[in-house]
């Protein structure tokens, strides 16, 4: 089957800065990926060489087959939904989500129609003559969305799409995202530094650092299965584990990672790893505790209400011999 | 006693206000009185009666209508090209990042820093130098120096303004270079170039001194009024011109003003 998208060694240097460096990638049609990784560690110039934006250095890259390299932005069916949303403040609502039409050269009546179907589609039906400037942030995201998706095209490019939102519009926007893209079926790629967000919407997260994919892989398997520290560490802060420490636990001399649910903590008596409570961190649903094991500074999640020990108290901590997973890292 | 007042300001701050004002405007509220005068070798004033036959004077002489339109067509044609030019350098500087950036962004700048009086010995001796003749081209060229700083400030501040995103995105939904342009960058720009514009041909149409070192024959609109003050007679011809220059150049600032006010209103609704 035929790619979405395919990166074949593709590296983009601007001067001395490898921003991308080598990647592989191959995104599968119809499906919602996602790029997850800190700033600076080349996931956003990676969407601009799909958008066109940035021609690689070098490796190529091909969108529904067809190669893409000197291809500009304007002969591509991509289409991007911007992080600063881009929209044109001199135009209405309307004649913002109707412009790719427009410079297509659709009849006005055709494409208003269509432009006033993709509004009713992001749930912003009679928002047509309101100016950019009159709406609010979610709304002005919801338009931008509109505006790429008129176009119809093969895959739907978002870079930090939810950033600049509040928390509840947040949670909101990643729902209608998710169900949007099953209902559309276009392939979605994403961009974006929260690894909650990448998690729970994507069918398959790339997880990116310096220029390079550290793994690719169902949610599932980045969060239980990390092949490196680095992913461990960036995906749902995960407890690294020097292969000292996991040799005395597990008997291999590796490194590992342990979440911070796995953990339990009982009070100092009985077999297990001695430590001592060092702060504790309320979160509402949970609890966050940092602990002194041995030098080494672990994080454990308990639930809320459990009842806790008293900071600077010695404990024991506890945890399942499966949940440690060890990583392919050497050293 | 003041205080009690209220927000009225204080008596002498109005006096002080009314005074400037008058200072400033009187002037040219004289310049128009003269205009009427029966009187033509000299200002006296009151003036000893009033008439229009001065009108109808200006009307029927030719040199006026040579100046005016000489000084129409080289700040239009300045204008034109410091249109042009100003807002591709403003773009290169706003939009891109190169070596030597801000050297280019201060080079621009400087004619309009420098006395005119130094633009206007350096055109004039390169023009010397490279053997052209001083004719109608060489004032356009000299007035479109400082033209083009004025519309690349002006451009340049509103490309700072806009994000550049908004381009990406014109490009990513299918606009081709020249369609971004025409239907995204320039009605962004389009108030801060009439603003730009209208500075600039008011500027060259007032110049005198970079005119005067760049000029062969040619004789624009300043440089007619100062030769005809020398003159003793027709004085009043001066004044009629003087009032239909500021008339013709009022009316578009003010066009100006109106037309960027409801643009920001636009552009800052809703912020």
């Amino acid at each position: 089957m035929t790619s979405a998208v395919s990166f074949q060694k593709v590296s983009r240097h601007f001067g001395s800065v490898r921003a991308v460096d080598a990647v592989d990638l191959d995104i599968v049609p119809g499906e919602f990926f996602a790029m997850l990784g800190p700033s600076g560690s080349g996931k956003t110039t990676c969407l601009r060489l799909i958008a066109g934006f940035e021609q690689p250095t070098a490796g190529s890259i091909s969108i529904f087959g067809e190669r893409a390299e000197g291809v500009p932005p304007y002969r591509r069916n991509v289409n991007t939904v911007f992080q600063d949303y881009a929209l044109f403040p001199h135009l209405n609502v309307l004649d913002n989500v109707a412009y790719g039409l427009m410079v297509k050269g659709v009849g006005r009546p055709e494409r208003q129609k269509a432009a006033e179907e993709a509004l009713a589609l992001v749930r912003l039906p009679d928002y047509g003559a309101r100016r950019p400037g009159q709406l609010s942030g979610g709304q002005r995201q919801r338009v931008a969305l509109a505006r790429a998706l008129v176009n119809q095209p093969k895959v739907l490019l978002l870079d930090e799409p939810l950033g600049a939102l509040d928390l509840k519009l947040r949670e909101n926007m990643q729902e209608e995202l998710k169900s949007l893209q099953k209902a559309l079926g276009i392939t979605f790629v994403f961009v974006t530094h929260d690894q909650g967000e990448a998690l729970s919407m994507a069918d398959r997260v790339a997880v990116f650092n310096d220029g390079k994919i550290m793994q690719i892989g169902t949610p599932e398997d980045i969060y239980q299965r990390p092949k490196t520290r680095f992913v461990a560490d960036f995906v749902g802060s995960s407890n690294v584990l020097p292969p000292d420490f996991v040799q005395r636990y597990a008997g291999q001399h590796r490194w590992g990672s342990l979440r911070p649910e796995s953990i339990r903590i009982s009070r100092a008596n009985g077999e297990g790893v001695a430590a001592r409570l060092v702060s504790t961190n309320y979160l509402g649903a949970t609890t966050r505790l940092a602990l002194d094991a041995e030098g080494l500074r672990l994080h454990a999640i308990v639930p809320a209400g459990a009842a806790l020990p008293r900071e600077g108290e010695a404990v024991v901590l506890t945890f399942n011999r499966e949940h440690l997973h060890l990583m392919d890292e050497l050293g | 006693m003041r205080s009690d007042r209220g927000p009225s300001a204080p008596i002498g701050l109005k006096l002080a206000a009314t005074g400037g004002l008058l200072f400033l405007h009187l002037p040219i509220l004289l310049i128009f009185v003269y205009a009427f005068t029966t009187e033509e070798k000299s200002f006296v004033w009151p003036p000893p009666g009033l008439t229009t036959q001065w009108f109808a004077v200006t009307w029927n002489r030719p040199d006026v209508w040579q100046a005016l339109s000489l000084s129409v067509r080289v700040a239009a044609i300045s204008t034109a090209i410091a249109l042009v030019l100003g807002t591709l350098c403003a773009a290169a500087v706003s939009r891109t990042k190169f070596f030597g950036r801000e050297t280019i962004s201060l080079l621009v700048i400087l004619p309009i820093a420098l006395p005119g009086i130094i633009t206007g010995i350096a055109l004039r001796s390169a023009f010397a130098l490279a053997e052209i003749p001083f004719s109608f081209w060489t004032v356009v060229l000299g007035h479109a120096t400082f033209c083009v700083v004025v519309v690349y400030n002006n451009a340049v501040a509103r490309f700072r303004r806009t994000s550049g995103s908004m381009i990406e995105a014109s490009m990513d939904l299918g606009a081709d270079g020249f369609q971004t342009f025409r239907h995204v960058v320039l009605p962004n720009i389009a108030t801060a170039l009439l603003a730009g514009g209208m500075l600039a041909f008011a500027l060259s149409f007032d110049e005198v001194i970079v005119t005067t070192f760049t000029a062969g024959q040619q004789q624009t609109v300043p440089i007619w009024m100062l030769e005809e003050l020398i003159r003793p007679r027709q004085r009043p011809v001066t004044n009629v011109v003087a009032m239909v220059v500021v008339l013709v150049t009022l009316l578009p600032i003010l066009a100006a003003y109106y037309l960027t006010r409801d643009g920001d209103q636009i552009a800052g609704s809703g912020k």
